[in-house]
């Protein structure tokens, strides 16, 4: 019995080695190999990243190299070391320090004894390199930015967390990534597919081979090139105007939706994150609470629209019949729209106003009345509201653009939902009458409201604003050429935009008057707050424009808000027409008006929340 | 040759045992020619070897069974010596004073001391007083196993020191009481469960084990003194096997079994070995790279890999079919010469044969299973086919004592 037993244990042993050989070796892929082998080196080959170029194909963002120059320190013969230091331009004392510090990382692993060597740099260096073994080079790419403007809008790339590497296998350890702005937007495009090769290397590390034929290497794919719907010009030329000023410049082409300039004042450089001060002045720019440069207030700004959003009131008026082009309301200097709640209006006292000239002196008592009619026109004012929410809702405002950038705010447009919660469902018409002169809860961001005007040149729809044009050997979002309509009939536009165009010619923004251009416009003040120290205090309004030109055919609508710039036409509407004078005519003829923008400086203003508990505003 | 028939002799099994050698030749050739670099040439050192182990064994196969049974005891005692004359006069080599060193050539002793301890183990349970259910027997047999086993453990090689437990089965062959082989059995089941899953929750599993059992056995009302001995046992196991685990096993030991436990992960440390021998088998997949072309072998990535892990070279470069002959032809081996010693009437002719076939068992066991990643790191060669002389001639002398003894066993005693 017992003699049986040494046979069964052999046989069993036979059996359970056999099976584990064949779960080893038949079962198990080959692939799986690959992937967590040290004898097999991956090495991966990244194409360049795309170029992005601007509508009229000037060079934006390109990249540089530079070179690292590494050292395995086994295969280092130190007898040559003054030759090494010399060939290599080293300092002597400072090459035996670094060479120590590598030897102690690993005598048989590469590391890097210079960084960021520059092309010029590298050429001497790479004919000595053969005369010494134990060094190689490697080059490096970064981005560069061949105009310093719209840092936000293209945002940068850095070297992906542990996060990102989670989330996507793609990413490896030290690779970068697109982290922000268009370059996050279109990382995929940019950045192409890397190579991979790999290699059969033996234990000391040497790579021995190429591993089984290469039959799992595969090639990278190139990357694409972006052409923005920007014009460096006009976004450059923007930039000047807004110096010493902060706000934002939105320039759209209404046809297409293309976003011809985005600025945003104050910007920064770009290429300041690229060096290697990366980070120290990445910290700056983000402990920047007063100035907030990393904030793009044309996409992340949210403001009240003040006086602009009047339009918006005229075309529900027309649309709902609460007014017609000859309806009439009486202004005293402005009205009483409930017992002892009279709202101010700068008219002179007892006029009567149509809606054009309601439009051009921008009335707050006619745009009050439309409101309450279209409201109370309903059986309750939730219903009104609604109605009136989904109006405003359909040019985009309230929510999201859907533009291809990553950052943004919704906005704000309030629902009967909101004000039900708010008052306890007892609110009427008048108790919601700020939101007929674009004040009180309504929201807007600079982005939306040149969309809006966008709108209104098209009289009546929009495409989705966007910041690229063209994608090398690819086509952009289809949602990028389709047309969203809004629920305004087209024919109630043209009344608006003689108003608007009068709001030019003879209204509040006469001093934008360009003698050639037919400008469509309204000018916005807008009353803002701030909150120092636990006590709300009023600032000095913004300075608020959109429009369009020519009114006719309209090539390019724009919204500038300038933060505390007083009120609309001192500094928002003069602003704008140089931008649509630059933009239409390619030159500016008024160079008065340029000088006194180019001159303008609002910086006192600003600082005056930080400097003196009293401060006064609007003078 | 006056006393080996010829009609008796296992050719079969010399033919598997010279396939084997050649084997390991074939792929110690294929090791030492990736690796230019390497002075020593291990091919032709291992072909001096092989030469030189035939020759000797040719001799002692000549010589008459009668010598080695009348001075088993004397060979014992002089090889016991050269162990504890290795622990101070010996050649350390990766941490182990193991290896006698001699004009150009190293030995070491515990190998050789494995053929002899079977030896002296044979004869001395041959004797016609020596009844091994006796107590004192069986406490004198032990002697004679844990002797050399501790003297070795002291260089320290537990490898080869784990090796001596094969003649623990063998004395259970011939008729050592169950209740060793279940104590053992049950200990180990004890220690490995401890690793894994810890003292303290092992501790409280215990306890409610038992304490379901004692309930029951109150309640059938069966008697509970021996329940309350094996409880006693397994705590006292479980405690002990957690002291010896922490505090005797050095770091290695306890992350080698960590890892084939599956305890532990880390495939650049600790489990490096095992994970590239894995992988050189994964590389070989069903037909192999050839002979020659293992990538893993030429890369050299495995340590000891003309020696101990020598199989993984054989699973890359000859696969999964590669791995089955060689499988194949030891377990034949096995087989056949249990089978033919089943049939021995000689107690001495009986344990001697068992403790070859046993001790070349555990080789193959141990050392396959640590290479494939089912055991533990632990440095001891695959019999026949892993490049070392002493190591060799010692499994030569087991071979050819089984041979010799083999051809006799129609003759009377």
């Amino acid at each position: 019995m017992r003699d049986k037993l040494l046979q069964l244990l052999i046989i069993s042993v036979g059996l359970l080695v056999v099976v584990k050989l064949f779960s080893l070796q038949v079962l198990n892929s080959s692939f799986s190999l690959i992937n967590n082998n040290a004898s097999v080196q991956k090495i991966y080959e990244f194409p360049e990243r795309g170029y992005i170029y601007d509508r009229n194909n000037k060079l934006v963002v390109s990249n540089d190299f530079s070179y690292d120059l590494l050292v395995v320190p086994k295969d280092v013969n130190l007898a040559d070391s003054i030759v090494i230091s010399k060939d290599f331009n080293i300092d002597l004392k400072d090459f035996r320090k670094k060479f120590l510090e590598a030897k102690s990382f690993s005598n048989i692993k590469a590391s890097i004894l210079l960084n960021n060597i520059s092309k010029d740099e590298y050429a001497p260096i790479q004919e000595k390199l053969w005369k010494h073994g134990g060094f190689f080079t490697q080059k490096k790419s970064k981005r560069t930015y061949n105009a310093s403007t719209a840092a936000n809008l293209l945002g940068y790339i850095s070297e992906v967390n542990k996060f990102e590497i989670e989330k996507n296998s793609y990413y490896k350890i030290g690779e970068m990534i697109g982290r922000q702005g268009l370059e996050k937007t279109y990382e995929n495009e940019l950045r192409g597919i890397k190579g991979v090769k790999f290699f059969q290397k033996d234990k000391f590390n040497r790579v021995i081979g190429s591993f089984k034929n290469g039959i799992y290497d595969s090639l990278p794919i190139a990357s694409k090139d972006l052409t923005l719907t920007i014009d460096l010009d006009l976004q450059q030329y923007g930039d000047s105007l807004m110096l010493n000023k902060r706000g934002s410049i939105v320039a759209i082409e209404p046809k297409s939706g293309e976003i011809l300039a985005l600025v945003n004042s104050p910007s920064y450089n770009l290429n300041s994150l690229v060096n290697k001060n990366r980070s120290i002045n990445y910290k700056k720019l983000e402990s920047d609470s007063i100035g907030k440069p990393l904030f793009e207030r044309g996409l992340q700004g949210q403001y009240a629209p003040g006086s602009t959003f009047k339009i918006i009131n005229a075309l529900i008026g027309l649309q709902e019949n609460i007014i017609n082009e000859g309806t009439l309301h009486k202004c005293e200097g402005g009205h009483f729209y409930a017992k002892n709640a009279f709202m101010r209006c700068h008219t002179k006292e007892a006029t009567f106003s149509n809606l054009n000239n309601a439009i051009y002196t921008s009335c707050n008592t006619y745009f009050a009345k439309t409101y309450r009619g279209i409201i109370e026109s309903y059986e309750s004012s939730s219903v009104g509201l609604d109605k009136w929410n989904d109006y405003v809702k359909s040019f985009g405002f309230g929510n999201y653009l859907g533009y291809d950038h990553p950052t943004g705010k919704p906005g704000f447009i309030p629902s009967s939902n909101y004000y039900n919660r708010w008052y306890n469902n007892s609110w009427r018409a008048v108790t919601t009458i700020s939101n007929s002169i674009g004040q009180g809860e309504i929201l807007t961001t600079p982005i939306q409201l040149a969309n809006f005007a966008s709108t209104i040149a098209n009289r009546g729809w929009y495409i989705t604003p966007h910041f690229v044009k063209k994608i090398e050997n690819d086509s952009i979002n289809n949602d990028f050429k389709n047309k969203n309509i809004t629920l305004i009939d087209s024919q109630h536009f043209e009344p608006i935009i003689k108003g608007m165009v009068d709001v030019i010619d003879i209204g509040t923004a006469k001093n934008s008057r360009i003698d050639d251009i037919k400008i469509a416009g309204k000018t916005g003040t807008a009353e803002n707050f701030v909150r120092i120290n636990g006590i709300r205090k009023q600032l000095t309004d913004h300075s608020i424009f959109i429009g369009f030109a020519p009114a006719d055919d309209p090539r390019i609508a724009i919204c500038v808000f300038i933060e505390n710039g007083y009120w609309g036409s001192r500094w928002a509407a003069p602003i704008s027409s140089l931008i649509i004078e630059k933009y239409i005519k390619k030159e500016i003829n008024r160079k008065w008006l340029e000088k006194y923008i180019l001159d303008g400086d609002l910086s006192a203003e600003y600082l005056k929340p930080y400097l003196t508990n009293n401060f006064k505003i609007n003078e | 040759m006056s006393n080996i028939k010829a009609k008796n002799f296992d050719l079969i099994s010399l033919i598997l045992v010279i396939s084997l050698i050649f084997i390991g030749l074939i792929n110690i050739y294929s090791v030492s020619y990736s690796d230019s670099s390497s002075i020593e040439n291990f091919f032709s050192k291992q072909l001096i070897f092989v030469i030189f182990s035939f020759s000797l064994c040719l001799i002692l196969i000549l010589l008459d069974i009668n010598f080695y049974f009348k001075y088993a005891s004397i060979i014992y005692i002089i090889i016991l010596f050269s162990l504890i004359l290795v622990l101070i006069f010996g050649k350390e080599i990766n941490g182990a004073k193991s290896w006698f060193n001699f004009i150009g050539f190293s030995l070491q002793p515990s190998e050789i001391m494995k053929p002899v301890t079977a030896l002296a183990i044979a004869k001395y349970l041959s004797n016609v007083h020596s009844d091994i259910k006796n107590l004192k027997i069986q406490f004198y047999s032990f002697i004679i196993i844990l002797a050399p086993t501790s003297l070795i453990l002291l260089q320290p090689d537990p490898g080869t020191a784990l090796i001596f437990l094969s003649f623990y089965l063998v004395l259970h062959i011939v008729g050592l009481p169950s209740l060793y082989l279940n104590i053992f059995i049950f200990i180990s089941v004890l220690f490995i469960s401890t690793i894994i899953i810890g003292m303290n929750i092992m501790l409280i599993i215990i306890g409610c084990i038992f304490s379901i059992i004692f309930l029951y056995m109150i309640y059938k009302k069966i008697k509970k003194k021996k329940l309350i001995y094996l409880s006693i046992f397994s705590v006292v196991s479980v405690l002990i096997s957690s002291l010896i685990f922490e505090n005797i096993f050095e770091q290695r030991h306890r992350d080698r079994i960590n890892v084939v436990l599956g305890v532990e992960k880390d495939l650049s440390g600790i489990g490096y070995n095992t994970n590239q021998s894995k992988l050189a088998f994964n590389s070989g997949g069903v037909f192999g790279q050839g002979f020659l072309k293992g990538t893993q072998t030429k890369g050299d990535f495995i340590p000891e890999q003309h020696s101990d892990y020598i199989f993984a070279t054989i699973g890359e470069e000859w696969g999964f079919f590669g791995s089955l002959v060689v499988i194949s032809l030891f377990i034949t081996l096995l087989l056949r010469m249990s089978e033919r010693t089943t049939k021995q009437t000689n107690l001495f002719y009986k344990i001697f044969s068992y403790s070859a076939i046993a001790i070349i068992f555990f080789h193959f066991t141990i050392n396959i299973s640590m290479v494939i990643g089912i055991f533990p790191t632990v440095g001891i060669p695959l019999p026949f086919i892993s490049y070392g002389g002493s190591s060799l001639l010692s499994f030569m002398i087991l071979f050819a004592g089984y041979l010799k003894i083999d051809s006799q066993k129609k003759s009377k005693w």
